[in-house]
Parts: C-alpha cells; sequence; structure tokens
C-alpha cells in the first residue's frame, strides 16, 4: 500500500528522537494500519487510516461515509416540509430533540412563524434533557475507552430516567418526531412537570458521583491532560463547536450568542475549560465542559419548569406549508455544537434544499490536525473526547 | 457591520467582481465572480473591519437553470456579524476556486460539495469523494440526477 499524501513535517514526537539508554536513535519504518470501522473506540462505523512510526501516530486519514443514508436528497423527496422531521431525528440519534428542532426552527424562520410561549418552554426542556442524555453517553463511552467501566453503567441507569420522560411524552425512546414545526406533536402528559422535577433533584448529586468516580481519577487525568490539545485559533479556524471549542477556551455558544428559543429570559452560563489538568484544549478540557454544560442544563430545566405557561402547543398553519421564496440558515446549539439547516424554499411545498450542516462532522476534520505526534492508545482519547455520533458524521 | 456596508466595501474594493446582491432578502446574500473566490474570501478574513473567521458552512446548490452555486455562510466570532456569499458556476464546466487555506473547515465541505454535485475546486489538496462510495455513478445532489439501474450489478430498487 502506497501513501499519495505528502506527509507533514511538524509532528510534535519527531522520528528518531526516542533514543535508547547508549545515545542510540531508534527508527522504525513508517506503516499504515487501520483503526475501524468496526473498533470499539471509534464509536460507530468510522475508518481511521493511521500512519503510525512505532507507536507514534504520523498522520491520520478519516474515511467516513459508511452511514450515509442519503438525508438531503430525501428532503427533497418530500411532499411536505413536515415529513423531513423523521429523517431529521435518525441524523443524531442521540439528540433527536435538538435536531427536531433545528430543522423546525429553520422552517419557522423562513416561514416568520411564531410559535406559542408553551411550545418554547417545552422546546427548551426538551432539548436540555436531551442534552444530559446525550452528553451522559458521550462521558459514560468516554470513561470505556479510557478504561473505566463502572461510570459507563452510571450514566446509562441515569439516562434511562430522561428516556422514561421521553416515553411518557411521546411514547418514543429514542427517535421522537415530537418537536413540529409550529410547535409539538403532544402536549405534555399529567405529571411530566412533577416528574421533571424528581428526576432534577435526584441527577443533581450523581454529578458530584461521576466527578469522584472518573473526573478526578488520577488514571484518567493522566491519560487525557495534555493529550489531543487544540489551540483557539485551529479551532475556530475549522470552524468546530460545541463543547469541542469552548473546551478551548472561547466563550462561545448559539443559545446566547445567536438567540433562540427562550434562552435569553433564563438564567445560565456558558462553560468554558481553563486547563485545569493541563494545557487548555486537551482532552480533559473537552470532557469537563461537558460534564459542567449538564449541570447548567439541569438549572435550566429547572426554570423552564417553574416558569411553563399555559397555552396551545401548535400555532395555526396549514397542514401543507408552503413558505414563499427564500432561502434561511438557522443554527442551534446542538450537544456536539452547532447544528445549521440551510434550507432553500422555491415556493412550493417540497424544501428545494435542504443542507444539514452537522456539528460532528465539521469537529471530525479536525482530528488530523490535533492527532498528530500522539501515541496509537491516545488517539483514542482523542476520538473520544471529539464526541461524534457517525449517523449525523455521514447523514 | 450591516450587509449594506460589508457589499459597499467589497464594492469599492473589487468592483465588478460584485456580480450581484439582494439585500433586502431575510438573510441578505452577495454573489461574487468565481474567479475573484480566494482574493475576496482572503480579504473578508484578514481585513481588521470584517474578521470573517469562522465558516459556518458551505453549501453546494443546483439552481436547475444551468447553474451550480456554492454558497458560504460566514461568522466573525470578533465583531459578531454574518454574511452570506455566493458563487456561481456552469453546470457543464464546474470549476470554483478552492478556499481551504483560508478556512481549514471548507476542506471537508469542498469535498462533500464535489461528492454531491460534481464541483471542481481548483487548488484542494485532496478531493476524493467523502460520503459516496469512490466508484459511485455521477452526482447525486445534481437535479438531473437519474438514479442507476444497476449499482455494480445489483439491481437498485426504485
Amino acid at each position: 500500500m502506497t501513501v499519495s499524501k505528502t506527509l507533514p513535517t511538524n509532528y510534535v514526537t519527531q522520528p528518531g528522537e526516542i533514543k535508547s539508554s547508549t545515545g542510540k536513535t531508534l527508527r522504525t519504518d513508517e506503516m499504515i494500519i487501520n483503526m475501524g470501522p468496526q473498533h470499539p473506540s471509534t464509536h460507530g462505523v468510522l475508518r481511521l487510516e493511521i500512519v503510525v512510526d512505532g507507536e507514534i501516530v504520523v498522520d491520520v486519514i478519516p474515511h467516513i461515509g459508511y452511514l450515509h443514508r442519503c438525508f438531503e436528497k430525501h428532503s427533497e423527496h418530500m411532499n411536505n416540509y413536515q415529513q423531513v422531521i423523521p429523517y431529521a431525528d435518525r441524523m443524531d440519534y442521540l439528540a433527536s430533540m435538538n435536531n427536531d428542532w433545528g430543522y423546525a426552527l429553520a422552517v419557522e424562520r423562513l416561514l416568520k412563524l411564531e410559535v406559542p410561549p408553551r411550545v418554547e418552554y417545552i422546546r427548551v426542556i426538551m432539548a436540555e434533557l436531551q442534552r444530559i442524555a446525550s452528553h451522559l453517553i458521550a462521558l459514560g463511552t468516554y470513561g470505556i475507552d479510557m478504561g473505566a467501566f463502572t461510570p459507563f453503567l452510571w450514566c446509562f441507569r441515569d439516562r434511562e430516567r430522561i428516556l422514561d420522560l421521553f416515553e411518557m411524552t411521546c411514547g418514543a425512546r429514542l427517535l421522537y418526531n415530537y418537536i413540529w414545526v409550529g410547535g409539538v406533536s403532544h402536549d405534555l402528559p399529567p405529571k411530566f412537570v412533577e416528574k421533571a422535577k424528581e428526576f432534577c433533584a435526584y441527577f443533581k448529586p450523581k454529578v458530584k458521583e461521576l466527578n469522584d468516580v472518573l473526573t478526578y481519577n488520577k488514571i484518567f487525568i493522566e491519560r487525557t491532560a495534555n493529550v489531543g490539545v487544540l489551540p483557539a485559533d485551529v479551532a475556530i479556524n475549522y470552524a468546530c463547536s460545541g463543547p469541542m471549542l469552548r473546551g478551548s477556551g472561547v466563550n462561545w455558544d448559539l443559545r446566547r450568542d445567536d438567540p433562540y428559543g427562550v434562552y435569553d429570559k433564563l438564567e445560565w452560563q456558558p462553560q468554558v475549560g481553563k486547563g485545569e489538568m493541563g494545557a487548555l484544549g486537551d482532552c480533559w478540557d473537552r470532557y469537563i465542559v461537558r460534564v459542567r454544560e449538564m449541570e447548567e442544563s439541569v438549572r435550566i430545566i429547572e426554570q423552564a419548569l417553574a416558569a411553563l405557561p399555559e397555552g396551545n402547543v401548535q400555532a395555526a398553519i396549514p397542514k401543507r406549508i408552503r413558505p414563499d421564496h427564500g432561502e434561511v440558515y438557522v443554527r442551534t446549539e446542538s450537544p456536539r455544537g452547532e447544528l445549521g439547516f440551510y434550507v432553500i424554499s422555491d415556493g412550493s411545498t417540497t424544501p428545494y434544499r435542504v443542507k444539514a450542516r452537522s456539528p460532528a462532522f465539521v469537529n471530525l476534520s479536525v482530528l488530523p490536525e490535533i492527532s498528530r505526534g500522539c501515541m496509537i492508545a491516545d488517539l483514542v482519547a482523542i476520538v473520544g473526547s471529539v464526541d461524534i455520533v457517525l449517523g449525523e458524521v455521514d447523514r | 457591520m450591516t450587509p449594506q456596508e460589508i457589499h459597499d466595501n467589497l464594492r469599492a474594493k473589487f468592483g465588478d467582481a460584485v456580480v450581484e446582491s439582494k439585500l433586502d432578502a431575510q438573510q441578505p446574500w452577495i454573489r461574487i465572480a468565481a474567479d475573484k473566490t480566494n482574493a475576496i474570501c482572503t480579504f473578508l478574513r484578514d481585513e481588521p473591519a470584517f474578521q470573517f473567521d469562522f465558516m459556518s458552512c458551505l453549501s453546494g446548490v443546483d439552481y436547475n437553470d444551468g447553474n451550480l452555486g456554492i454558497v458560504y455562510h460566514l461568522y466573525s466570532m470578533t465583531h459578531k456579524h454574518k454574511a452570506v456569499i455566493r458563487v456561481n458556476c456552469p453546470k457543464d464546466n464546474a470549476r470554483i476556486q478552492s478556499v481551504h487555506d483560508i478556512w481549514g473547515t471548507a476542506n471537508w465541505h469542498e469535498r462533500e460539495a464535489f461528492d454531491m454535485y460534481g464541483i471542481q475546486f481548483d487548488g484542494h489538496p485532496d478531493l476524493r469523494r467523502i460520503l459516496c462510495p469512490d466508484d459511485y455513478p455521477g452526482f447525486p445532489l445534481r437535479k438531473d440526477f437519474q438514479v442507476p439501474e444497476f449499482y455494480n450489478g445489483m439491481k437498485v430498487p426504485y
């Protein structure tokens, strides 16, 4: 097998730098190995073609597309804007609510439609519950990548409670089709508010338990601190977003900086990495941002539950929506970052073009930049900290 | 900076390279000449008054009038303003300058646009298909794309 790419020369550990105790330079030939498409630490079907010099990663070439399901092509062949929503559900299958909201919001902006206040609050509650559920998976599986099995089980145990709340609301546990253009499919069931408050009270101490068992564990810190450092300027140049960008110390959150929903009426703070355990923007920083975001999400949910107004859960719109000629690009903060939908309307009932800008796709594209010069074992740590969902990378 | 000011600045600097614009649209856009893409995008990123350092999205579009297009959604982390820049190219000779060296994120986005629309990006270091298989015939998101009856000897169900 030959490598057609020019190999980089700026990696951290130069070949020939490693010397034996007698001062002899050790060198091996470069070799290509494949990680994936069915490797447990790639979190799905992702193939990484790795050029290694001994144990040092010289270059990484990600190969994606194994889960490509033609979301954009399908969208152009629906005969109603609402029909795209189940497909949007299946993009990021760990954060379906956020996907639905992103798409619904784009179409609503195209229609210049205001949704009833109750809908806004329900959406915020659902999106934040979903964010916690998604982060729990990210943190739990990251623990597995690093060899810690217990946190994984704890995270899944807590996520079950959130899925129960979703099941109670719309009958589905993973792919909800709950947030529709103009509103949501059902009103909240009786006792939902009570159960959600119960969950918040239950969940708050669990974050501390997770911190005790994983976050401040010495082995975990050794594996993640100073690994895969992503400087802020590179992160911006590669348009990284979400915990990936905030982990690099950039205080930027679409919920605050490009407001939508009712986030501006609620009290919360974006969480940024501070380089507490090592360099700013390392894997540990990206990890801790997710942990702290879960706590912020609980705060948001509690406030939204307290302020939940009464009212309709569907705006009055026709069954077959016909937006005027026009186009919008609307971005929302999904658990992985900036989820954008670029929707063009030609005045008919079918979207002319729907482009999904998925955060995991963009975040993954920076992987070769931050993993050159690391060890193969560290590559696992870096891939885990990017928190990709291959369903969304490939769409 | 408002879209009007961005447009006027570009117009003053590049003249006719600003081909068309619609500043009263819901999200105003500016269309620039395909052969000036690189120069204008570098200017947009580096000019202190603009500083469009964050490329949110790069989308291919088939306008179904013989033209393909690329739409850049730009954002400035410093000034918190947005711009939508469009570039068109004819479908039978789809070539656009690559902006991967201006925004690193464009690398994969351009590969996706190449994969779906068959737009060649001049200067792109690694223009391979990214989502479809390497041997896939045609460019699926073009409006005149016909789903092949057979793919690698297998019948396509519909």
